[in-house]
């Protein structure tokens, strides 16, 4: 187990060392965010309405833009084939660098949505509810994108592939995402009853997504 | 090791999987197929529109049902079909299940169009707008969607053999996921739900509409089959060829090889 | 010609799309066949079989 934890230190220390990469995305969400009032007209009660749909699909976007560096970096220089080959099992270090991806992309995505909740006036009492939901949706997100990311690996050019191939696997956590936040708001359905399901799709995806991008990445070393 | 005892070693489903044996038995099989497939799809066309009875809701549209229906059906299956395929190329490593889930998705994704373009057409009169957010609209279009991933990614990865495994990991990552992702649509359809929308086709369906669309499933189930041999066929033949052309030119560089050595 | 009332557009642009889609696919299918045919009786036309291919390869094993 202590050799999960070195890999997952590492990935987190090479993003840090790196930048860059998390600074892009984030400054991706907001400009995207920014681009919905420019689109729709300033509106405050339209811009209230769709925030959470706004807020959720430019996250979506935002996270797809840095799952390629998920492996990319280590595919490159070899590290990757190290890593296939050693001690650790390799679903074990796939679950370590989508981790790492979640902690370096999910988790500042998920602080910056409130900000950019400001901009398109979401009611206040749904904060809160828009945080918590992020938290525990984007694990969904890093882990099934990691599953992504493995089968496009050796594909030129591959992130427009891995976009058609990623985002329909998002739809569950979007829907119950948006459906929690909205119940908040005074929406048809009860928060918990989302938020439980939410929290259940990331869970499922924390088991599927490393075992997939394992085998994918098995495949592509071998 | 000589050939025979290769032979006697493998297992009756090995036998049967052989290619070389899947290339006989589905080139005896073939002609059957396409021919039942034909009649049975005249004989549905014929009962659709002239034996069966206006629905009292719907008129004479329901007359799209009878191959809206078999078409939404195929595109499932298609799906599943590509799943069971994928998990006997990653369990049993045997080539032909890899042959069979390429040969699927082209057709599966055909179904699936035609269902989304049928459904379409039927909702026009229907519903009085060609879409609608309707839950199994929706999930079509997102199968839709995971069948053009496979295809998108078998034809971006070079290695063939490769494309395979990695097909076959999509595969299996898209039928775990298709149920959740039914639910949640589902979910979302029933949150969303506008207060006038005719239900597609309630619990109950008159017998003298069910017969036909019974003929019609089965006769275009045939029909996918058939399709699905022939794409298998093909495939099967265009791999004996790439392997040919390699021989091919290797032998041709062995030879030049030799002779600027000589 | 059948009567199918008001949205008989409908109902026959729904059969005519079927019918283009699935013929379309059929086609492709009946010509892809007939191409690689063609080219693997080229090929072995000009003597390339089967037994040479395994020949070949396992030449470097042995």
């Amino acid at each position: 187990m202590s050799a999960f934890w070195t890999l997952l230190k590492r990935d987190l220390l090479l993003q840090v060392r790196e930048g860059g990469a998390v600074g892009t995305a984030l400054g991706f969400y907001l400009v995207v965010v920014t681009m919905m009032p420019l689109g729709l007209g300033p509106d405050l009660n339209l811009l209230s309405r769709i925030a959470p749909g706004v807020l959720w699909i430019a996250l979506l976007l935002s996270a797809l833009l840095s799952l390629p560096r998920i492996f990319e970096a280590d595919d490159e220089d070899g590290s990757l084939e190290v890593i296939a080959t050693g001690d650790l099992p390799l679903e074990l270090a796939t679950a370590a660098k989508a981790l790492a991806h979640w902690i370096s992309t999910g988790i500042p995505l998920a602080l910056l949505a409130p900000v950019l909740g400001l901009l398109l006036n979401l009611e206040l009492s749904a904060y809160p509810v828009l945080v918590a939901t992020m938290f525990a949706g984007t694990p969904a997100i890093s882990f099934l994108g990691a599953v992504g990311a493995a089968l496009t690996l050796r594909v030129r050019r591959g992130g427009l592939l891995l976009a058609l191939l990623v985002l329909p696997l998002y739809i569950p956590t979007l829907i119950f995402g948006i459906a929690a936040i909205s119940a908040a708001t005074g929406g048809p359905s009860g928060v918990q009853a989302s938020f439980l399901i939410l929290s259940a799709i990331s869970l499922f995806s924390l088991v599927l997504g490393p075992v997939a991008a394992a085998a994918a990445i098995r495949f592509q070393t071998q | 090791m000589t050939p025979s005892d290769v032979t006697s070693q493998q297992s009756l489903t090995q036998r049967l999987a052989n290619p070389t044996r899947f290339m006989q038995l589905s080139g005896t099989l073939m002609p059957w197929l396409a021919g039942a497939a034909a009649a049975l799809i005249l004989y549905a066309l014929y009962l659709a529109f002239f034996v069966a009875p206006e629905d009292y809701q719907q008129g004479q549209t329901v007359k799209i049902m009878f191959i809206h229906v078999p078409a939404a059906w195929l595109a499932m299956m298609g799906y599943a079909l590509i799943a069971i395929s994928s998990f006997g190329y990653l369990v049993f490593r045997h080539p032909l299940a890899d042959v069979s889930a390429k040969a699927a998705a082209p057709i599966g994704a055909a179904f699936t169009f035609l269902a989304l373009a049928t459904g379409s057409l039927w909702g026009k009169p229907m519903w009085g707008t060609y879409w609608v957010w309707d839950a199994r609209l929706t999930s079509m279009l997102i199968l839709l969607f995971l069948y053009f991933g496979l295809i998108a990614l078998r034809s971006a990865v070079e290695d063939e053999a490769l494309a395979g495994k990695l097909c076959a990991v999509l595969g299996l990552v898209g039928v775990t996921i298709l149920p959740i992702i039914k639910f949640s649509v589902d979910w979302w359809n029933t949150l969303h739900q506008p207060a006038s929308v005719i239900r597609m086709d309630g619990p109950t369906i008159h017998p003298d509409l069910l017969w036909p669309l019974l003929v019609s499933a089965i006769g275009f189930s045939l029909l996918f089959f058939a399709l699905h041999a022939k794409g298998m066929r093909n495939e099967i033949l265009r791999r004996r060829l790439r392997s040919l052309t390699i021989a091919e030119v290797d032998r041709a560089r062995g030879a030049s090889a030799a002779a600027a050595a000589g | 010609m059948i009567d199918l009332g008001p949205h008989a557009a409908f109902i026959w642009a729904a059969y005519a799309i079927y019918a283009v889609v699935l013929a379309g696919l059929v086609g492709w299918l009946v010509w892809d066949g007939a191409r690689i045919k063609a080219q693997l009786g080229e090929l072995e036309a000009r003597g390339v079989s089967r037994r040479s291919r395994a020949a070949s390869k396992e030449t470097p094993s042995s």
